[in-house]
């Protein structure tokens, strides 16, 4: 081996090391949800998987109605995934490719809500919502996250690079404004598309105040806000079944992630790569 | 000339299909904006609004009142936000730059072709910014329990005493550095990789002739090269975490005795337990001004060493 080939070991057994940190937690919650809850504290603590998965999962569901909070973070998440891709494909569409009046102003207005704390609007959110009865129902939490000014922002910068003279050549053939962007644009758009998808989902999927606030019910909860209640609840010593919990709305992420990682990693940094 | 008369109309007909489609072009852009602009305005632009009207009144539902700078002035003089205000400000003072440090380390490794299967380490780092924060304040509540966590077992198996991660005030503020290093570093690595990238190579091969040690190639090239990233991370991480609620709210729950109770904990205490929404009001307009100031102030100093 030439000295060349052996200076770069260092700097391999650094990122193991960190790469090994990083994976840890997760393979410890492999081994604790498999295991019985009784054994999640062993010391030393267990190394393999064991064979209570569905154990602890069905405990969970008489506990929190796992199947029912599932569903409901796959709903919300779901459904305010596919409204905020519209409207920012819709608002990034004209933003881009149109001249009118107020454009510029109406940007920079969308935009400036960017640097306002998520924090600042949760009380006139929680008011609004209790005026008009939606608290602690599915439209209470997607409808504040239909309009994502940063999403409107990546498809304007997106949709920019865009010839206009593909636009043209479909208006020329007749086609609507939506067919235009529907049947000629999208199919473009489509790596994009599947990068910001991503990065709404998560953030979705991940949410947790705004849920925790405007929720009350437990057949309401999403999946972080009953895993949050069952941990704050110190009456429950079934660890089991809250790690299952939490490898469920962890793991499935995971998978995803190593099967899409390019477009995850660049929903992730949507934006941050360009400084 | 039976002929002329249609063509007439027909190029009549056409300079009005031609107005009309303009006029239709014209509407286009604001009915595909409408969407935005509706959801925009009521759950958005209205609530920071009404947050900001409601700052300054006290009372609630029908029976408030307007209360002119009390809530700020309640603000100032209540011991319980300066407490908040100072853990915020221990966790962020020591959490970004030990993140930071630890991603940029992290990314010139995976960037350097001397490191042997970059591929894996880039995609290991990643994972735990995939993770939801509530999924990892609940695992690491667990893996952090002082008398059988595994944490601790580790920290025992190389020599290390146990540590009250959750019970002490000052351990209890590290397990949230912990917490939000391991779930950060990675995400901040992966930017900086790609900063790293964009640097041109031949930058260190004519250095290299020059002479240049790594270090020095290091703080000439690499740094400098990395400042519009370094400055994107480095105001995000300290947005983020002024911001701070999740982590703790499911590791701590603010305690062991309001150790770990952050701004944003603190606010929702007073809007959704206390139901007093014009003071939370009031500290989120604070936690707005420390936002922009903070943020504003590192952008002026990262951006004045350009000239």
């Amino acid at each position: 081996m030439n000295p060349t080939k052996l200076r770069g070991w260092p700097l391999t057994f650094l990122l193991a090391g960190v790469t090994g940190l990083s994976i840890a937690p997760f393979y410890w919650l492999v081994v604790s949800s498999t295991r019985k809850d009784t054994e999640v504290f062993d010391w030393p603590p267990k190394l393999l998987p064991g064979g209570s998965l569905g154990e602890n999962l069905s405990h969970l569901e008489q506990k929190i109605g796992l199947l029912r909070v599932v569903g409901n973070s796959l709903l919300v998440a779901g459904v305010q995934t596919l409204g905020a891709l519209v409207v920012a494909l819709l608002a990034g569409y004209a933003f881009a490719k149109f001249r009118f009046r107020g454009r510029t102003l109406l940007f920079a207005l969308l935009l400036s809500t960017l640097v306002v704390p998520e924090q600042v609007m949760l009380v006139p959110l929680f008011k609004m919502m209790m005026n008009l009865g939606l608290l602690d129902t599915y439209q209470a939490l997607i409808l504040p996250g239909l309009c994502v000014p940063f999403a409107i922002f990546l498809m304007r910068q997106s949709l920019s690079s865009l010839p206009d003279e593909l636009l043209d050549a479909a208006r020329v053939d007749g086609a609507g404004e939506l067919r235009v962007l529907f049947s000629v644009v999208v199919p473009v758009m489509r790596p994009v598309l599947a990068a910001l998808s991503i990065f709404l989902f998560l953030g979705s999927w991940n949410q947790f105040v705004w849920p925790l606030i405007a929720l009350r019910s437990p057949e309401m909860h999403t999946l972080p806000v009953a895993l949050a209640t069952l941990h704050g609840n110190k009456a429950n010593t079934d660890y089991g079944a809250i790690l299952s919990g939490t490898a469920l709305s962890t793991l499935p992420m995971m998978v995803l992630f190593l099967v899409l990682q390019r477009q995850f990693i660049s929903g992730l940094l949507a934006g941050a790569t360009k400084g | 000339m039976t002929a002329a008369v249609p063509s007439v109309t027909l190029a009549k007909d056409a300079a009005r299909a031609h107005r009309n489609a303009r006029r239709r072009r014209t509407a286009v852009p604001y009915l595909l904006l409408a969407p935005a602009l509706l959801t925009f305005g009521v759950f958005k632009a209205y609530p920071v609004v009404d947050s900001l009207l409601l700052s300054f009144t006290t009372g609630s539902g029908s029976a408030s009142h307007a209360a002119g700078l009390a809530n700020y002035r309640r603000l100032l003089d209540d011991p319980l936000f300066w407490t908040a205000l100072r853990n915020t400000g221990e966790i962020l003072v020591l959490q970004v730059p030990l993140m930071l440090g630890l991603a940029l380390l992290t990314a010139v490794g995976i960037n350097s072709a001397l490191v042997r299967w970059r591929t894996v380490w880039r995609l290991g780092v990643f994972m735990p910014s995939v993770t939801g924060l509530v999924a990892t304040g609940v695992m690491f509540a667990y893996l952090l329990k002082a008398d059988d966590g595994a944490v601790n077992w580790l920290l025992n198996a190389v020599g290390l005493p146990a540590v009250d991660w959750l019970g002490q005030p000052f351990w209890a503020r590290m397990a949230v550095v912990l917490v939000l290093t391991w779930h950060y570093t990675g995400y901040n690595a992966v930017i900086y990789l790609a900063g790293l990238q964009s640097i041109p190579r031949e930058l260190y091969e004519a250095a290299m002739v020059d002479g240049a040690g790594p270090v020095r190639r290091f703080t000439a090239i690499t740094v400098p090269g990395l400042r519009p990233v370094l400055l994107f991370t480095i105001v995000l991480s300290t947005i983020g975490t002024l911001q701070l609620f999740d982590e703790p709210y499911v590791l701590t729950g603010g305690g062991p005795d309001n150790a770990t109770l952050t701004v944003s904990m603190y606010l929702y205490q007073n809007g959704f337990r206390f139901f007093d929404f014009g003071y939370a009001s009031a500290i989120a307009y604070a936690l707005t001004l420390l936002v922009s100031v903070l943020g504003a102030a590192q952008m002026r100093l990262m951006g004045e060493r350009d000239t």
